[in-house]
């Protein structure tokens, strides 16, 4: 793995499946991340980003029960930032299918089946693991570029 | 937050709100399904200069209304969406599905604007929508 430094701060949650949650999740990930002073527009795609990873958690992993969610986020020194979003649900049966666009198990309740296509291009990189039976880890990353760092930059 | 709905003829406009995620949309979308239902519009034009996030639930919104408005020969209309939805929407391929639609003619209500047909034709076996009459870019 690619070094991006020492970690500069962290944090960790966990929050029962409610789709009250889904709005808090990304919420939380902005606040945290307000002290890197992002770009609105790497910040929007973050918050899309997580939003994407714990409505899945919500629809899918945890279908028809109400089940633990975990967050957890890092800001390295290079300004990279990861985010793992880990339930213990149903799992993904198969990995690759699921992550193609348009893929959805749940075309009847209007899902478009773009949720990890769409965290595929907000962020830099995207890991998926997955057990079936045990439960899904979805680690995304993305190099943050700061206000202060696009400053400096232009001038 | 919710949904506004105003209507001018054949046209129906749902103006959108807040944010649109998973939580939020079954609302929003069971508003326009009732107002829809109510006024059988032969055009939908949502409007989301209001929202202020979206995720691919909002796809979802905008794909389901496109096929009730399809089973009733009609056309629906994304209007509006400030830059941040716009990427996600085109991130998610509307580009790939839809049809990208510059309108010439203003709808009487609205200041001038730029709609997006949505034609998620890839994605739905609906009938094919007509050529349309506006300009394409
Ligand atoms: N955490 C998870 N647990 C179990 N299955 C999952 C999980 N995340 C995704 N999946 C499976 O992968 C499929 C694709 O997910 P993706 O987010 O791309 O689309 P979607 O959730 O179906 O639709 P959309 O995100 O556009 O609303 C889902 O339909 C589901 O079958
Ligand atoms: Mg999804």
């Amino acid at each position: 793995m690619k070094s991006h430094g020492a970690i500069m701060n962290e944090m960790k949650m966990t929050f029962p499946s409610l789709s009250e949650n889904e709005r808090f999740a990304r919420m939380a990930v902005s606040g945290f991340l307000s002290q890197l002073n992002p770009q609105i527009n790497d910040l929007s795609d973050v918050k899309t980003a997580v939003s994407e990873a714990v409505t899945n958690c919500i629809v899918h992993a945890y279908r028809d029960t109400v089940g633990k969610i975990d967050l957890s986020a890092k800001i390295f020194a290079d300004g990279t930032i990861y985010i793992r979003i880990k339930d213990s649900g149903c799992g993904i049966a198969n990995i690759p299918q699921a992550m193609e666009p348009l893929f959805t198990t749940a075309p009847d309740e209007e899902r478009a089946g773009l949720g990890f296509a769409i965290m595929e291009s907000f962020m830099d990189k995207l890991r998926v693991n997955s057990r079936l039976g045990k439960g899904t880890t979805v680690v995304m990353s993305k190099r943050i570029q700061t206000k202060h760092a696009a400053a400096k930059a232009d001038g | 937050m919710g949904v506004e709905i105003k209507t001018a003829g054949q046209k129906l406009f749902a103006f959108l709100s807040g944010e649109l995620d998973h939580h939020t949309a079954k609302e929003m979308r069971c508003e326009i399904d009732i107002a829809c239902t109510r006024e059988l519009p032969k055009e939908l034009y949502l409007d989301f200069s209001k929202i202020t996030f979206m995720d691919s639930s909002g796809i979802g919104l905008v794909m389901g209304r496109y096929k009730l408005m399809c089973e009733r020969k009609g056309r629906v209309y994304i209007q509006n969406p400030p830059p941040a939805i716009r990427r996600v929407m085109q991130v998610a391929g509307i580009s790939r599905l839809a049809r990208m639609i510059e309108r010439i003619d203003t709808p009487e209500e609205t200041s001038p604007e730029t709609a997006v047909e949505a034609t998620a034709e890839a994605s739905l076996p609906a009938n094919s929508v007509e050529t349309p009459t506006e300009q394409q870019i």
